[in-house]
This record gives structure tokens, sequence and C-alpha cells, in this order.
């Protein structure tokens, strides 16, 4: 996130696109809530009526993975309207005269074609947005998990820049990250193409600074990304370490996950559970979990906080970073020599510019929001206040791109996925949590009544559903939540495994997976 | 004198918009509140917080008066100890108990604590009861002992001020008064999404964590520890305090202060907790045998088992044929040492974490 949470109480315009936050980030959604209370206007762009969708001003429901069109259309009205900053444009931005002509297209008449949402409405919201000094921009995997998630992302910033809602108090672009540690682990290094701290490993620099750290020349080619490697499983990838995740349940198409992994030479996975996952390693090593473990993690809005040990760990279950260094050291590797994972925070907080004032120490009341770029620097709640990282804001002349598979005679429904309040993920820690099974037993797909009647299904009993990768049974349940045309289901129980249906495509810069969007077919049991 | 008030003889100064109660307690003085949560808008309901204002005729409760200058208050009068030991004894005269487990909630003993405070034993006012238990609702988390509910409206505010549900509210007035739901029905036919903060904020444990009660019953009556961390599902990184008893989980209370939460939860990571101490834990390592099974295994033979894969595949395939997914649910040290792992190991980049998918 560009700005703080405690921001989220703040701007006068709310637009929420691709995020179900009332379900995913509650706690946050508090934020908007009070917003609202106060006066402030919200804007939901979401496929699906949901919670938040309920609470908003203005509705727009845009048919699954036209994001682009519908931000196109808003830019488009922005500038025809002379509702830009000119000031902002001049003094932090490049790019903006061929954007301005890029758009003149891209009228919201054109983007009601692609996304079904009236031009009218497309107006409203780029008017309310771009006529506020505080606009605040808030969105999730609904934006990102598409082949276009780049020009969804790029889109956005489009219309933070030329409406200068960018690095003031309520306003930004804001990402809701979606693990307690996604944020820290992207800090941290574990990418192909960021050394900790986000310094490119493209760059000689930075090769040279961490062949001098580590003892040892690094590749200043990138890695692949987790979707190649999965790619290349048995064929010039033959072993894997894998570290807390169920890789097998949360990413897209399964059976080519199953069969990717099962075709390992070797394969390690450290987990708290003999998770679906697990089952398929050559070696299990059983990790301390939340609760028993000392550490660090960082959130949404780039906090650094200490989490703690309140229990022992069962059995001989050891901290993953323990389990780590005793591979290493076996393997002879240098550097691997750690007895606590003080020392392990501290020498990331070493080799990362971001971190580079921070130690295990300093979090202790978790103040500091990175970077925190020394000892003296008090932490940043607000990025891009008098400048950009790269100088200035950059414009981006995207074009509206179709998913990677769009509904035919074959598989004339999109479905599109995402999680549920009462389960998260794959259910590893949710689903044995006493109590939860009375709030949701069960998954279910969410279909509109005309749309159940449609295809000859009935409310409550169990159907087909298909793709052109798999089929499962899934128990419907009719809800307007669902637009026509467009079903609902999460990927966290294992009897309904819906990732055997997604994979059409992949964002092709970030290796995203479209799990947001997947043609199926709908037929009674 | 502007910006200034007397407070039992000592002149503060106050910030706009600041209360009486505001001031006084930055100025360490103890004034008894029951219905007052800082997180919500005063209410005025338990006027415990009176206190004495020169000028005016009855005392003034201090939770919705705001300071302006030139105020002269008295907190602690024999006159307003005495309104507030009798209002606490009618108060304390309703519930069929007091003493409450702290697994109840984050605040339910503060009635207790008054109670002692103001050493309140006998029984001058008995008789008349209120509050009528909701015992059908037979929701696993949110226990509904309205015996014990003295209304003062926190739960249905912090609903619809903290956490913008409006799932419960008021019915009926006076002995009568009830804390319910649409149609008097169950919580889970309502709008409550179960987050807990009605529970944390009630101040007698008339709302009561039931999922905390019934894992204390199993591990005896000790004091729960607290140990202040990070909750462990979605990104937004709110404190919690977990509850121990003899090194057993037992609940789970928001951190009032937690920068990212300022004591909210969801039902997530208010309730979701017990998957730490489930049976399912791996709690030895496990090699694949040659019968193609996994088997239990020392660390000493599973470290080994685990190195060898690697050194093999290394010599066969090349350092390009071995790569790193770290997880977004780890701390960060696992995180540092998974891709130093891979790359003072290998010398590639080829790791990943789990957010592409």
């Amino acid at each position: 996130m560009s700005n703080p949470l405690v921001d989220m109480q703040k701007p006068d315009v709310i637009f929420c696109i691709g995020t179900n936050m009332t379900e995913c980030h509650p706690v946050a959604a508090t934020g908007l809530k009070k917003a609202i209370a106060r006066g402030a206007k919200l804007i939901v762009a979401d496929p699906r009526r949901i919670g938040l969708a309920e609470l908003s001003h203005l509705y727009l429901p845009l048919r699954v993975g036209s994001d682009t069109a519908l931000l196109l259309g808003m830019a488009h009205v922005i500038a025809r309207e002379g509702l830009i900053d000119e000031d902002f444009i001049k003094n932090r931005t490049t790019g903006f005269d061929e954007f301005f002509e890029h758009i003149s297209q891209w009228t919201p008449e054109w983007a009601e074609t692609i996304t079904g949402v009236p031009a009218k409405d497309i107006e409203t919201a780029a008017m309310w947005y771009g006529s506020t000094d505080k606009g605040a921009i808030y969105y999730t995997l609904g934006i990102t998990e598409h082949i276009c998630g780049v020009e969804n992302v790029q889109s956005l910033c489009n219309l933070a820049l030329m409406t200068g809602n960018v690095g003031r108090e309520g306003t930004g672009i804001n990402p809701m990250r979606g693990q307690n540690n996604i944020q820290g682990a992207g800090d941290s290094g574990a990418l192909p193409n960021n050394y900790p701290g986000f310094q490119a490993v493209t760059h000689p620099e930075h090769q040279a600074k961490f062949k001098a750290e580590y003892g040892r020349e690094i590749d200043l080619e990138k890695g692949i990304t987790k979707v190649t490697a999965l790619e290349l499983c048995g064929d010039s990838i033959q072993a894997m370490l894998i570290d807390g995740e169920n890789t097998l349940l949360s990413d897209p198409d399964r059976e080519h996950c199953e069969h990717a992994l099962r075709s390992l030479a070797h394969l390690v996975v450290i987990d708290i559970f003999l998770t679906e996952t697990a089952e398929l390693a050559d070696v299990v090593l059983p990790a301390t979990a939340w609760g028993e473990t000392d550490g660090v993690c960082t959130n949404t809005e780039r906090r650094v906080q200490r989490m703690r040990a309140a229990v022992p760990p069962p059995g001989e279950a050891k901290p993953d970073w323990w389990i780590i260094c005793q591979i290493a050291q076996r393997l002879g590797f240098k550097g691997f020599d750690f007895d606590k994972p003080k020392p392990i925070f501290n020498e990331l907080c070493r080799v990362s510019p971001i971190y580079a004032g921070l130690d295990w120490d300093r979090i202790e009341n978790s103040e500091y929001q990175w970077p925190v770029p020394h000892k003296e620097h008090p932490g940043t709640p607000r990025l891009h206040e008098e400048t950009f990282v790269n100088g200035r804001g950059i414009f981006s002349n995207v074009h509206y791109r179709d998913p990677a598979e769009t509904i035919s005679e074959d598989f004339p429904v999109w479905l599109t996925t995402g999680r549920r309040l009462q389960s998260y993920h794959t259910r590893t820690q949710t689903g044995r949590a006493q109590g939860i099974d009375y709030l949701l037993p069960e998954e279910s797909l969410e279909v509109n009544p005309a749309d159940i009647e449609r295809w000859e299904l009935a409310d409550g009993e169990w159907c087909k559903m298909s793709s052109a990768r798999g089929s499962i049974n899934i128990k419907v349940k009719a809800t307007n939540r669902s637009p026509r045309g467009t079903v609902f289901a999460s990927f966290s129980f294992a009897d309904v495994p819906v990732n055997l249906l997604t994979g059409s495509g992949y964002d092709p810069i970030t290796h995203t997976a479209e799990l947001k969007v997947c043609p199926v077919r709908l037929e009674p049991l | 004198m502007k910006d200034k008030i007397e407070i039992d003889g000592v002149e503060v100064t106050f910030a706009e918009g600041e209360t009486i109660l505001e001031v006084a307690q930055r100025h360490q003085k103890e004034i008894p509140t029951l219905c007052y949560d800082p997180r919500l808008d005063p209410f005025g309901g338990c006027r415990l917080c009176i206190v004495e204002l020169e000028g005016a005729r009855n005392p003034v409760a201090s939770c919705t008066t705001k300071a302006t200058p030139g105020m002269v208050v008295r907190t602690t009068t024999d006159t307003i100890e005495a309104y507030r030991k009798t209002l606490l004894e009618m108060v304390v005269s309703e519930n069929r108990e007091v003493d409450v487990s702290p697994l109840r909630g984050y605040a339910s003993g503060e009635l207790a604590t008054l109670r002692d405070r103001y050493e309140i034993n006998g029984h001058r006012m008995t008789g008349t009861t209120s509050g009528t238990n909701k015992t059908d609702d037979d929701n696993p988390f949110i226990l509904r002992d309205y015996e014990l509910c003295i209304s003062c409206y926190r739960c249905v505010r912090v609903c619809a001020e903290q956490e913008g549900d409006h799932a419960i509210n008021v019915m009926n007035r006076g002995f009568h008064t009830q804390i319910t739901t649409e149609f008097d029905g169950l919580l889970k036919d309502s709008a409550c999404t179960f987050c807990g903060q009605c529970i944390q904020t009630c101040p007698t444990g008339a709302l009561g964590d039931k999922k905390a009660l019934r894992a204390a019953d199993q591990v005896g009556d000790t004091v729960p520890e607290k140990t202040r961390t990070i909750c462990p599902y979605c990104g937004v990184g709110c404190s919690v305090d977990i509850l121990t008893k003899n090194e057993k989980i037992v609940g789970i209370h928001p951190a009032m202060e937690g920068p990212a939460n300022q004591g909210a939860l969801c039902v997530k990571g208010q309730f979701a907790y017990d998957f730490v101490q489930h049976s399912d834990r791996l709690n030895t390592p496990l090699v694949r045998g040659d019968d193609g099974e996994l088997h239990e295994a020392t660390w000493e033979d599973a470290l080994d088992k685990a190195a060898e894969g690697f050194r093999k595949v290394n010599a066969e395939h090349g350092r390009h044929s071995i790569y790193g997914i770290a997880s977004g649910r780890a701390p960060s040290e696992a995180a540092y040492l998974m891709q130093k792992f891979i790359r003072v190991g290998f010398g590639s980049n080829y790791i990943d974490n789990c957010s592409r998918a």
C-alpha cells in the first residue's frame, strides 16, 4: 500500500476494484466503513454483488476480466472534463501528452460495450474520483490475477497520476496483501528478480555487493518464476525445496501441478501439516507454527512487526530457519551457522537499504513502516510524498485485451474464484479450527437464479462444472450476488478442487495466473 | 485561562474537543466508568463518571461533557463517591453473578473490579433482575449470557461504530431491556460476522468467548498468560495477544493499541487459532522409503536425505535444476534464508515465494 491503514478513514472518494475487502481483509474494511459514515463516497467495481457493493454509492458490475476497459473509459472522462491535476502532471510525471492522445479514443460508450457497465455510470465514477482532492484506490487479486494484471495496475496508476491522488493523506494506490508475511517474503529477497530489499539482480553493483556478502558470484540474469519452474519440472528442474505452501491446491490447473511435482527427482517440503503437496515429497520436515515461532513479519502497509512464541511446538517440530540452516550446513554452504532468529533478521536489515535503520530490538513495538534507510529515520507511513522512487510517475498507454479464454458454445459461463470470510486459502488452518464449520461447512457454487433455470440446475443440488482442463462436482447455491452468466466458488475445499478447472493463462510479465477468469459449462448431475 | 481547566484544584491544559473524562484520564484521575470504551462515541449511560462542575446544578457525566476554558471540576468528592457507590450497588444487584472468568473477554472483569474498589459486598437492594439469556443460540463462539447484562450498549455501539455491521440492537426498556438481533433470532441469521468485538468490549462477561471457556475447562483453573504477536491470517497484520494456560492456547485477545487494528479482529483472527495444537500437526520428520511410502525418521536421517538429494541433482543436472519456494506465512527469517540457500548454494536466482497464485 502506498498509504497507511489509518488513512483508510480519510478519503472523500474511495474507489474499490477487484477487492472483496469485507471478507478478505475485514479489519481493513472497518476503516472504509468509518470513512463512509463520515460522508465519503464509495465506488465499487466488481463482477459480483459483494458486501462492499452493498455499502457503495455507485456500483459498477463489470464483466470479469474487463477492468482495463473500464479504467480507460474513466481516464477518458477525467481528461475530457478537464479534471486533471495540471501542476501534479507537470511537476511529478512524464508521458502525459501521449497518454492524453491515447485515451481520446476510449470513450465510456466503448467501455460499455466491453464491460457491460452503463456509460453514464462510468462517467459518474470518473467525475467523482476526478473531482476530489482525497481519492483513494484499493485493489486486491481481482486486479492482478489476470493475463493483463500489469495493464490493470498501470491503468489504476494512470488514474491516480492524472488526478494527483498520490502522496497525501487519504489518497494513494493501495493493494491489499493476502497473507500475513507475503510482503515480508518479497522484502527478504525470495524473488527471482530481486535480492533482499528489492535490489535488482540484474544490476552489476548489486551482484558485486552480494558476492562480497555471500562469498560467491550469483547470476546476473533473473531467475525463473515459480510458474515457469513448475512448467519445467522433470525437464530442466529436478529438485525443489518448498517452505509452507500447499502448491497443489492453491495454484491453477491442479493436474498439471501434481504431474510437475511428481516428476521431480527430489522434493523437500517444510510444513506444519502433511498437506496435499507434502504427500508428494521425498522428505517432509515438520516446522513450528504460528504461536510457536519467534520472528518478523511485514504487513500490507509495510509495517515491520514481531511475532512471538507462546507455546512449545509439538514433538520434534523445528523453526523453518533452523531446518534450512541444517540442510545448508550439510551441503557445506557458508553463512548458515545461526542459533536464533535475531541475527538472521539483523543480517537481512544490514543487506537491505529499505530495512537499514531497523534491527530486531527496534521493531519491538511495531512502530516502523519501511523504507527506514538509517537509524535516525522515523519510517515511511506514506510513499511518494515528495518524489517517486524512479523520479517521475510514468503514464502507460495500455490497451484492453480479452482474457486468455472467453466464453463459447462449449463453455458459456464465466467462473471467477476467490476467498470467503470464514475459510482461508486451502483450509489447512481454518479447516482445523473448531466452530468454523458451523458458519461454513462446505463449498458451494454461487449461481444467479435465472442461470439455475437456464442450465436446468436446482438450488442446493449438485452440478457438474467443466472447463477446458477438467470437471468437478459442486453444490449449487442460488444467489443474486452472482450476476447472470457468471458463477463464483472459493478454492478452499479439497473435496471441491476448483483449481482443477482454472489455469487458462498467465500475465506475461508477472506470471500471475488468471485465476479470476475461467469459462465453464454447468450441467445437472 | 484559555485552553485550561481546573481539576481537583490543579490547573491543566486541554485540546479542543476533549471531554472532561479524557483530560482527567491524561492526568491520572481514576474516574470509574462502565459504558465507556475510548474507541467509541461517548454515551453517558452508566453515569459512574459523573463529576462536580462548578456552576452546574447537578453532577455532569464527564464522558459526554466537553472541556471548555475556565471549568472547575471536582472528580472525587464524598457526595460524588456516594452517588457512584449507589449506582454500582443497583447495577450489581441486577446481575446473577459478578465474578466471571477472565476468558469471557478482554474487559469482562471491569464490573468486578469496580465492585471491589467501592467495597460493595452486602445486598442492600435485592429482588428485581434484568436480562434473559439467549440459550437457544447454539453458535460455537459467542455466549449470550444476558443475565449479566447491564445495558451499557457497548456491544451495540462497537458493532455499529467500529465494525460497521449493525448486527445487534436494543429491544424494550428498563428492566426488560434486551440486547438482540433483528427479529430476536440467532446471531447466525443476522448481519453478525462473529468478529468477536462485542465479547471483548463487554464489561461484565454477559457476552463471552465460548471457545475460550471450553478450552479452559480442559486445563484447570490458572490465570492465563498473554503473549503479544501478529495474527496468522491476512496481510493487515492485526496485533493480538495469545492466551495460554499450561502450554495450551486457550484464546485470543485483540490488542487495543495494535497499530493496524486498534482492537478489531475478524472471525479468523479471533477464533481460528486451534489449528496450532491440532492432532494433525506433523511432529516428526518423514522420509519416503523404498516401498514408496512416507515413514517417520530421525532429524539426522531426514536432513541427510534432504541434503543428499540436492547434492545429487546438482551434480547430475547442474545448479539451474534446483528451485526454492519461500512461504508468505513463515517469518521473514525463513524467507531470507530460503533465498540465501539458493543464492549461496547454487549461485542462481531460482527462488520465488507464493505470491503469484
